[in-house]
């Protein structure tokens, strides 16, 4: 069985480490998904691979996003799952697809395999709860897209009984103290083009996110989307706010002990 | 930039007032939030009501002849009217021939979209809103800048000042109770003297003929029940099939709208009342046009219990006004490009795609898909600015070629790397403007990958 590192092209150029840590965990938890002892579980990181096309469909340039759709799908053509530590660009590949890919049922294939990394823990592999120690009080950012588009967990918005993928992951640590916060699951405000178009929101948006996790005592802010984490994480480095910002890969290598040796 | 964009740069730089009002807006959000969970069946409730509107978009010429029919057994008078222009020259046909001068009319966004009121002003007829937060912004001589919360814009001491101009109350007054008896006084002169009444419509119902108008402040009955002449001015959206669907919609959209679990006057409407007129006004103006699109049909689902605008992190912040429309936020994003893409076609990039829109909304409209879908409408009709295309186009080019991605990437890092702060944070780089950039690693993933992973 092949997994297929999904790397999004802006966490490759400038979050090695989230690479890093979700090979770590994929290599500690895939082999589970062996269901026979000479079944191997292989980790590839095709090369060809570039960026999902996101940027370029949520403008709406469909003709710019089909050439990016389309080397994704023959990145991972020879892949059985495609596993990212990014929600949006997971969501991206999974709902937004349609009419980029001229081969439909490929188009089809690729969906049904391609998982977000918590999700793909939790749903695929089956971990429950994970061993490790983390003494921090944790404030977990919900991106939307995962939220919304993937249901890593349950919208505030929707009044169906409660889960949260992201969450169970982390909350059996030992030590970690999780959060919560006045407004669960609103957006950050990073949205892409979005970010730099409407900069002036987009930014009031993230102030107002930090501001809701520190009144709440949170010394790191985690998310599985590191999206999110780059426009929080940009406000927080300029304004000089006392949050550390991880990626919640990184976050379970460190309690887990799982080195990333990534300078 | 966009003309939401400056205009939204505009609210937010008065940092107090946006944090205010989107403090405002939060807090009506969460009443929703706490009568929805109070109805286990509220998502079955959604859906049902959805189904509803699906059947009747698939049936709307069927049920408006169905209405128009049961209506005028009623002994009401049905109009239609093709867009704005026909609308307003009903209504002022309807109001000279009866020698109309002073009219009251309750809140209706429809003839806010239409332009009534400057329409029949400039036809020496005086009309005056009667719905508290409109009669606000019409003294402001402004536009509504939500469709539940026409002034939530506005700060009581504003309300308190501009009374004080208007209406003579004492200086610095700010008690909502005192200004709204205040206000409460002035309009109740207005609907003595009124000669006719206009309201808008929250549902028709095709089987009966009658319609149902809901306010909070009773103003829609106030403002029928003196004068011998009612104008109810409708979207042809606003049909559903039978009485018996109505609980499903009412119950929905007290709470969407204000958190409330019913809005206080459900006002029914079946023929006029004994020596009375009662003429209904059909309008399209672009309405069938949506009906016939296949991507954007379902926003004629549309309730206008304005829970979309609430919830939206970039409506609260931006304030109504931004948007220069008169349905704001994410239902008017959809809607509004559908009438002249050219002029409002920006409105869909001022989102951030969270989809909060979508899953509060009552009658389980897809908002968010439907703002992408416009996004490639746009591009497809050669609307999008230059520049973001330009962009696009390059971006493109690097992204489908693996090595160019990576040399333009290993090449984007080293200049971040080595450049001075004062040209990375120039005043091109909007990013940097209030963030840092991402600190730039010595090597890639695919780098770094290369060099451990292998053989490993
Ligand atoms: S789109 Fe939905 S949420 Fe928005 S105003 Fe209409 S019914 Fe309400």
């Amino acid at each position: 069985m092949r997994i297929g590192l999904f790397i999004p092209c802006y966490v490759d150029q400038f979050y090695p480490r989230v690479g890093a840590a979700t090979l770590r965990l994929l290599e500690r938890f895939a082999p589970r998904l062996a269901t026979q002892p000479w079944q191997s579980v292989e980790i590839v990181y095709p090369r060809e691979q570039t960026c999902c096309g996101q940027p370029m469909a949520n403008a709406g340039c469909v003709e710019e996003a089909k050439p990016v759709a389309e080397r994704f799908l023959a990145a991972f053509r020879a892949c059985d799952y495609v596993v990212g530590p990014s929600g949006s660009c997971v969501a991206m590949v999974r709902k937004h697809y349609h009419g980029l890919i001229a081969d439909e049922a490929a188009r089809a294939q690729l969906e049904a395999k391609t998982f977000e990394l918590c999700e793909f823990l939790v749903d695929v592999a089956q971990v429950d709860e994970i061993a490790g120690n983390f003494a921090h009080r944790v404030g977990l950012h919900q991106s939307c897209h995962g939220l919304r588009e993937l249901d890593l967990g349950r919208g505030s918005e929707r009044m169906l009984p409660a889960f949260n993928k992201v969450r169970q992951l982390v909350a059996g640590l030992d030590g970690i103290e999780l959060t919560d916060l006045d407004r669960p699951d609103e957006c950050c405000g990073f949205g892409g083009t979005f970010a730099v178009f409407e900069e002036a929101v987009s930014c009031m948006m993230g102030r107002d996110r930090v501001a809701d996790h520190r009144r709440h005592g949170a010394e790191v802010l985690a998310s599985a989307d590191m999206s999110c984490l780059m426009h929080l994480g940009g406000l927080i480095r300029r304004d000089g706010e006392p949050l550390r910002v991880m990626h919640v890969a990184e976050l379970l290598c460190e309690a887990m002990g799982l080195r990333i040796d990534v300078d | 930039m966009s003309a939401h964009a400056v205009a939204a740069a505009e609210f937010v730089a008065n940092g107090s007032r946006a944090a205010w009002h989107d403090q405002a807006l939060w807090f009506i959000r969460a009443k929703r939030d706490n009568q929805a969970r109070s109805l286990p069946e509220w998502e079955h409730l959604r859906e049902l009501a959805s189904q509803v509107k699906l059947h009747t978009m698939s049936n709307l010429a069927g049920l408006l002849e169905q209405f128009d029919e049961n209506a005028r057994r009623l002994g009401a008078r049905v109009h239609w009217a093709r867009d704005a222009a026909e609308h307003n020259a009903i209504i002022h046909g309807l109001l000279a021939e009866r020698s109309v001068r002073r009219v009251v009319k309750s809140k209706s966004m429809l003839t806010e979209e239409c332009g009534l009121n400057p329409y029949l002003e400039r036809h020496g007829i005086e009309v005056t809103d009667t719905d508290l937060g409109e009669w606000i912004v019409q003294l402001r001589d402004e536009a509504p800048s939500h469709i539940v919360l026409p002034a939530i814009h506005i700060k009581k001491e504003e309300v308190g000042a501009l009374f004080h101009d208007r209406l003579g109350t004492a200086a610095g007054a700010t008690d909502p109770k005192y200004l709204a008896e205040a206000a409460r006084q002035r309009l109740r002169q207005k609907f003595l003297a009124a000669e006719a009444g206009i309201t808008g419509v929250n549902f028709a119902i095709a089987e009966t003929g009658g319609f149902v108008v809901c306010t909070n402040e009773g103003n829609a009955d106030l403002g029928t029940s003196l004068p011998p002449l009612h104008i109810a001015a409708m979207g042809i959206e606003k049909i559903i099939p039978r009485a018996a669907d109505l609980g499903v919609f009412l119950r929905l959209l007290g709470r969407s709208a204000t958190g409330q679990p019913i809005t206080a006057y459900s006002s029914h409407f079946h023929g006029p009342r004994p020596g009375g007129e009662l003429h209904i006004v059909l309008v399209d103006n672009g309405r069938s046009s949506l009906l016939g699109s296949e991507d954007f049909r379902r926003s004629l689902n549309c309730i206008r219990c304005g829970a979309c605008l609430n919830t939206c992190p970039v409506f609260r912040r931006s304030g109504g006004h931004s948007y220069g429309v008169t349905v704001a936020g994410p239902i008017g994003s959809i809607i509004n490009p559908a009438r002249d893409a050219a002029e409002h076609g920006s409105l869909p990039y001022a989102c951030s795609l969270c989809g909060s829109c979508s899953d509060v909304c009552p009658v389980k409209i897809d908002l968010h898909n439907q703002l992408l879908t416009w996004r490639r409408e746009i591009v497809a009709r050669g609307l999008l600015a230059p520049a973001k295309r330009t962009m696009m186009r390059a971006a493109s080019f690097v992204l489908r070629r693996s090595w160019l991605y990576r040399a333009a990437g290993a090449a984007a890092r080293t200049a971040l790397r080595i450049s001075p702060r004062w040209l990375v944070y120039s005043r091109l780089n909007l990013w940097g403007r209030q963030r840092e950039l991402p600190e730039p690693p010595a090597k890639s993933f695919r780098a770094w990958y290369d060099e451990h992973q292998e053989g490993r």
